[in-house]
């Protein structure tokens, strides 16, 4: 997110000498970090350390809980915790996976918030510590399924699930009154566009579709769950790349043709989750995919032109179904910190079903009976039913290790399909033979 | 310092004084360059400790068998010979214009550092903004003036978003090239446009004959400053367009970025770093050589 993007300025910043730019440039800077990095020495074997001291911890600021609600926790701990001192840093989810790898060989942090497409990259490379012997037997019946399989790889925990999300449907109730639509209709894919239609026909937007088609993460959200309503999937049984059949491939042509009918906003494949929002809240679109933090964001008068005009419902079927994308995130504890036990006692308490459910309006807890305790209803009333019936029903992006370059290679060719350089068959199969030489190697 | 014949503890005091940049330079330069170096020639795949096998050149190897490292290095080629050539050029017409004796030439020349005042990053996202089809304040300002009233998508097809980045590009660094010039400018004695007046000279001919040839060391300098800040552009990009339409944006430096942080391909992204700096040091010793060449122009 553009938000803050300092880190990347911070990333690269070493600042070369006058002499130095010229035998090396500034690539020195991107050479330093890298050799930071790795090839032993550098780094420290993580340590359980004495369960008190100072320990340091790394959030996003972005949806979910947001910074307020974190320091918040992080005083309400301190309290009840006095011998361990925890400082929280933030930064945007997009420069997130980058800096708990920099920082990982130094042992900077002790907790990261890690999204959940990273356990199997940070689990095997032992960037986040296994803490399988300290999550208790009860939490895995206690919690909902999609948030135990957050930080879960090969049989493995890697964190303990924080945020879960999924992502829902969001109309403007005043357009759809407007152009005499009736809401009934959102419940299927086929709905959504014939109401998209009579959106666009009756003149009261333009464009009633927004998307976060931007070549990144947010991208694969979007087509994971239209995957999952057309009824592909990432990978098969085998594990090889299965996108490139028919559910996949239907699910490209869908996207791709609500950019020729007109009925897409032609910046979605310029938009990020946080542009969908400020399109929709502007009232210059109808009808959103988004994280659950929209609701509230678009319903705000401060943050939004369409304040009580929004509405929330699970996301639309297609004729496989309506899975959600799994856009989970988890706390884990950091391979590398020296103050393990005081980190995990952070962990359990953040995560803990009590404080999950004070801070249930910017996220849902992961803990199952928390959907049935009226104190938490009331605190979100549009959104919990919703979360109710979307959130046994996820699908997870492919638990490998080299998920983030597959993703890469998949967002640069579905950009090409919407684009209409390429057919969608031809761009994911062309995807797929990129993914299939990556699950090799 | 030397020349004034100091004692044997002015050398040392002289040695103390040089400690500072030493360890800047041995520290901050050397030793990444050196390391990066022996990084390049694992496969290391984890930013933590462990035993990674040594694969010699392989990874430069790889680099070269790499179909999308050709495509980037389109990309930076392009963006580096656009944006420098658009620099320069605007640049220099500008200083030109506040070495004329104008009104208020310090407000204009306070102005003009502006853009490069800016961090690249909040260049970057105000730019972002400014593109932004649903509502960005250049299709706002085409509606308004009246050329067009449908939203051009600026960043939405590949080669036009690199396009648009370079424009960012240019706004801020043509500042920076400004002052060269304008400094340049400055050192060049009004007596030998009057001569060339009496002689006949027209405005023109003053300019190609005199401003130019000794403008050349100002220009040289300027030239390699901005070639190697475009060969490596990096943040620029991670903020406007994230490598995107379609990797259509996508540079070697933020290619590299991407292969060593975000698939943790530490070997091989070392390898794609090394070979900037050897394409950047290759660079500055061309230049380097066209500047003594230049200097030589300007003497005779």
């Amino acid at each position: 997110m553009v938000r803050n993007s300092s880190t990347a300025s911070e990333i690269l910043a070493v600042r070369p000498s006058r002499r130095g730019f010229l035998i090396g440039g500034g690539a020195v800077g991107l050479a330093g970090l890298l050799a930071a990095c790795g090839l032993g020495g550098g780094g420290e074997q993580g340590a359980a350390g004495s369960g008190k001291g100072d320990i340091r911890a790394l959030f996003m600021k972005q949806a979910g809980y947001s910074e307020e609600n974190i320091n918040e926790m992080v005083s309400a701990f301190q309290k009840a915790t006095p011998e361990i001192k925890v400082s929280a840093d933030f930064v945007s989810y997009e420069a997130l996976h980058d800096k708990i790898v920099a920082a990982a060989p130094a042992g900077t942090y002790d907790v990261v918030l890690i999204d959940v497409i990273w356990p199997a990259e940070f689990g095997s490379k032992n960037v986040v510590a296994d803490v399988t012997n300290r999550w208790p037997a009860s939490w895995e019946q206690q919690m909902l399924g999609g948030a135990v399989a957050t930080p879960q790889y090969d049989g493995k925990f890697y964190g303990v699930p924080w945020i879960l999300d999924t992502k829902y449907l969001f109309y403007n109730s005043a357009h759809l009154q407007k152009a005499g639509v009736d809401a009934a209709q959102l419940d299927t894919w086929d709905g959504v566009l014939d109401a998209a239609r009579a959106l666009k026909s009756g003149g009261v937007v333009e464009y009633p579709l927004i998307w976060s088609w931007q070549q990144a993460e947010a991208l694969i959200c979007d087509y994971a769950q239209l995957l999952g309503a057309f009824g592909g999937s990432f990978l098969d049984d085998s594990g090889q790349p299965a996108f490139q059949q028919e559910g996949g491939v239907q699910a490209l042509e869908f996207m791709r043709q609500t950019i020729v009918d007109g009925l897409s906003n032609p910046t979605s494949t310029q938009s990020l989750e946080e542009d969908v929002r400020r399109v929709f809240s502007s009232g210059q679109a109808s009808l959103a995919l988004n994280w659950t933090y929209m609701y509230g964001l678009a319903n705000d008068p401060a943050e939004s032109q369409v304040p009580g005009d929004v509405q929330v419902l699970q996301t639309p079927s297609g004729p496989s179904g309506r899975p959600g994308v799994n856009g989970s995130m988890a706390l884990a504890v950091a391979a590398g910190s020296q103050n393990q036990d005081a980190a995990w006692k952070f962990v359990e308490y953040v995560t803990s079903q009590q404080v999950q459910e004070k801070y249930a309006l910017s996220s849902l807890p992961v803990w199952e009976s928390s959907y049935d305790d009226p104190a938490v209803v009331k605190t979100n009333p549009a959104v919990v039913p919703q979360a109710k019936k979307q959130l046994g029903d996820l699908i997870l992006r492919p638990q490998v290790e080299s998920y983030n370059a597959m993703s890469q290679a998949l967002q640069a060719e579905i950009q090409l399909a919407l684009l209409g350089d390429k057919t969608p068959q031809q761009a994911l199969d062309d995807a797929a033979s990129k993914a299939s030489s990556l699950l090799e190697s | 310092m030397a020349g004034s014949g100091g004692g044997k503890g002015e050398g040392r005091f002289a040695l103390l004084l040089l400690l500072p940049a030493a360890v800047v330079v041995f520290g901050v330069v050397l030793y990444p360059v050196v390391r990066t170096f022996v990084v390049s020639l694992y496969d290391i795949t984890s930013p933590m400790p462990g035993s990674y096998p040594f694969v010699g050149l392989d990874n430069y190897v790889k680099v070269f068998q790499d179909s999308a490292f050709y495509t980037v290095l389109g990309h930076t080629m392009y963006f580096t010979l656009v944006s420098t050539f658009l620099e320069l050029t605007l640049g220099i017409a500008v200083a030109l214009l506040l070495n004329a004796p104008l009104k208020a030439r310090w407000l204009w020349r306070s102005i003009v550092v502006l853009p490069w005042a800016l961090p690249t990053i909040v260049n970057g996202a105000l730019w972002r903004w400014i593109y932004n089809g649903q509502y960005g304040a250049l299709n706002g300002l085409l509606d308004t003036v009246g050329i067009s009233d449908t939203p051009v998508q600026w960043l939405g097809t590949p080669f036009l978003a690199l396009n648009m980045v370079i424009v960012a590009d240019v706004w801020k660094n043509t500042s920076i090239v400004v002052f060269f010039i304008l400094a340049g400018l400055q050192t060049i004695p009004d007596d030998l446009y009057e001569a060339a007046r009496i002689d006949g000279a027209s405005a023109w001919r003053g300019f190609w004959r005199i401003t130019m040839p000794l403008l050349a060391p100002a220009i040289a300098v300027v030239l390699i400053l901005r070639t190697i800040e475009a060969f490596k552009v990096f943040d620029i990009i991670y903020v406007m367009t994230g490598g995107g339409p379609a990797s259509g944006t996508q540079t070697v430096a933020f290619y590299t970025y991407l292969q060593a942080f975000s698939n943790q391909l530490f070997g091989y992204g070392a390898a794609l770093a090394y070979l900037i700096v050897l394409a950047v040091f290759a660079l500055a010793m061309a230049y380097l050589r066209l500047l003594r060449q230049g200097q030589m122009a300007g003497v005779e």
